[in-house]
């Protein structure tokens, strides 16, 4: 415990210290140069922590990842694409199935949901106590929101009493056979998918309430008073107003699936069909030991993660541009 | 005249039944609003029921059997501090989370204020990598920072995970504290320059104490992140004496050691810290997220 309370004070000293040690000395060292070379040089000593802390943990990693994905277990030999053949061969297809489903999904449901809750929640008085019901589950660790719903998806065999919440609702108002949520292959991936939307509908619907809140009132009045009903209103003033939050939302959510590992780990860990990219690169890095074939994988993450990362860019550049 | 007239009463004649169609889309409006609060707090209160529940009385029914039936233990908290090595782990968690929030802040401030009030070749390049970097997929890092971190013996302790927690971090905090540091006027600047301040005193003495409200939705959202992580952790402190909290709950989910009854108490214990921090601190976190993500 005392190593652990001696690690605590040296991280709280030596991380500032670090951030520093550049910054200070190099700004008394160019005070003697004139005005001109200072203000040349002195962004570069301001920039050098957080380029040397993301030169350390995302380009070295970028350019080593790739030199990995064409090595073998170890790291030692070249083996050209064999890795890559790997990651698109049999033994993965299924596994990259299941992500494509989280992809369309996942994004889809959460944007739905929280597009309804952020129009209706906009029109009731007490929107800040029903957006932290919402925004509760964001809070928690995907580990935990699992663990919840490892609960409530228990499995009893029929007869039995249903411990679980959501068997217990579904057996008692239908009269229905028990659902093996994780382990029946024609809900698990579902029931996997649900619990991130659980846990991502309170972020998603503060961005959309937002977006909901800046769109002119003039611009609904307007269209009320030429006679659009409710419906009309939300396809022709809403959706339209909202459509680049909406994407934000979609592309956010779409990279999360991408990456997706706690919920899986802890429910299935990838049994029952419900395997993902990232678990299967976590077992083929700890159990399986091959850098190779986890390195591939991850450029292959990099890569479907790239049409997000250019339209981010895009984006940004173009508003830089206003 | 008499069209006004007419006009007039046709308007009497809707009103009532109008009155009564916005009443009823009013009532559905609140239930639809308060279903959707309910549905997303049951797995929560179901969590916290189930904490207090005995393991015998969990095994025969479910956990709303506890508002039948009240009957409260603790054993379940006493078991999941001392037996399953969850007190250890909230200790790890916070050597984990607090040096990793601090230096997210102090790094990306450094950076935004050099990106946001100086002028050199590059800038909008750097920028604009910064806006990449932010959604990377974080396992791109693992296998070349584990061949590192081995290479320079530092695994087994925090300091891999500080360093890779604020990496992952450093470009959306740059981001966020970008717009901020420019909308800063520059009179205020220039006003200290020519008293002869110097950089560093203009960056810790007017820049970061106009910034106390950016800076900890920062922190409040890097706090989130570093303190419900599961992947680098597992990798980088492994499931032994240094385990944060996700860690440890998570491998005494996959185990079952202990029972689903401690298990749900070390759950709740994992998520209180940034259940209070949420609901206490919820403007800052809303800043947060609202500037880091509404693009156009």
């Amino acid at each position: 415990m005392s190593s652990q309370i001696l690690q605590l004070i040296l991280g709280l000293l030596s991380l500032p210290a670090v951030a520093l040690v550049i910054i200070l000395p190099g700004e008394l060292a160019i005070r003697r140069f004139p005005q001109k070379t200072q203000s040349s040089i002195r962004p570069w000593i301001w920039l050098s922590p957080v380029l040397a802390l993301v030169g350390l943990v995302i380009a070295y990693p970028l350019v080593a990842s790739i030199v990995y994905s064409f090595r073998d277990a170890t790291g030692s030999n070249w083996v050209g694409f064999r890795n890559f053949v790997w990651a698109f061969g049999t033994a993965m297809r299924p596994v990259l199935f299941n992500n494509v489903l989280w992809i369309v999904v996942f994004p889809l449901l959460t944007a739905v949901l929280a597009l309804t809750a952020a129009i209706m929640l906009d029109r009731v008085k007490y929107e800040r106590v029903a957006r932290t019901f919402l925004i509760l589950p964001t809070a928690m660790s995907f580990v935990a929101g699992a663990v919840i719903w490892k609960m409530m998806y228990t499995y009893e065999p029929p007869m039995q009493p249903q411990t679980g919440t959501l068997n217990a609702i579904w057996t008692a108002v239908t009269g229905n056979m028990p659902i093996a949520w994780l382990i029946d292959r024609n809900v698990n991936n579902y029931a996997l998918i649900f619990v991130a939307v659980w846990m991502s509908i309170g972020v998603a619907t503060l961005i959309l309430s937002a977006g909901v809140k800046n769109i002119p009132r003039e611009l609904v009045e307007a269209a009320k008073i030429d006679g659009a009903g409710e419906w009309a209103v939300f396809r022709f003033v809403t959706l339209p107003s909202l459509w680049p939050t909406i994407l934000v939302v979609l592309t956010t959510q779409a990279i999360f699936s991408l990456k997706v590992f706690d919920i899986v780990y802890v429910m299935t860990n990838g049994s029952f069909g419900t395997d993902v990219i990232a678990n299967k690169m976590y077992s083929e890095l700890f159990v399986k030991q091959n850098l190779g074939t986890a390195s591939a994988i991850a450029i292959l993450l990099l890569i479907l993660a790239s049409p997000v990362i250019f339209m981010n860019i895009k984006q940004i550049r173009s508003e830089g541009g206003e | 005249m008499s069209a006004i007239e007419s006009r007039r009463a046709t308007l009497v004649s809707v009103r009532p039944t109008s009155k009564l169609a916005s009443r009823l889309k009013r009532i559905a409006l609140h239930g639809a609003v308060l279903l959707l609060c309910v549905v997303w707090f049951t797995p929560v209160l179901s969590l916290f029921v189930t904490t207090f529940r005995s393991e015998s009385d969990s095994s025969q029914t479910g956990w709303w059997h506890a508002f039948v039936e009240w009957r409260p233990v603790l054993s379940n908290y006493v078991e999941a501090m001392y037996l399953t090595g969850v007190g250890r782990s909230v200790v790890n968690s916070i050597v984990l989370t607090v040096p990793t929030v601090l230096g997210t802040v102090l790094f990306s401030a450094i950076g935004a204020f050099a990106l946001a009030r100086m002028r050199f070749r590059g800038r909008i390049a750097l920028f604009l990598a910064m806006v990449g970097f932010q959604v990377l997929p974080p396992q791109l890092v693992l296998v070349p920072m584990l061949k590192f971190f081995l290479a320079v013996g530092l695994t087994g302790t925090f300091i891999p995970v500080w360093v890779i927690e604020m990496g992952l971090t450093v470009p959306f905090g740059i981001f966020l504290l970008y717009g901020f540091f420019s909308s800063i006027p520059s009179d205020l600047v220039e006003a200290a320059r020519i008293d002869g301040a110097s950089e560093p005193r203009i960056f810790f003495q007017i820049i970061l104490p106009l910034s106390g409200a950016v800076l900890a939705s920062l922190a409040i959202l890097q706090f989130m992140i570093a303190w419900n992580h599961l992947l680098i952790p597992l990798i980088f402190l492994g499931s032994g004496s240094l385990s944060p909290l996700t860690v440890q709950v998570a491998s005494l989910a996959q185990t079952n050691a202990g029972g689903l009854n401690t298990l749900t108490a070390a759950t709740f214990i994992s998520v209180i810290v940034p259940l209070v921090l949420i609901v206490s601190l919820q403007k800052y976190f809303v800043r947060g997220v609202l500037g880091g993500a509404v693009k156009g």
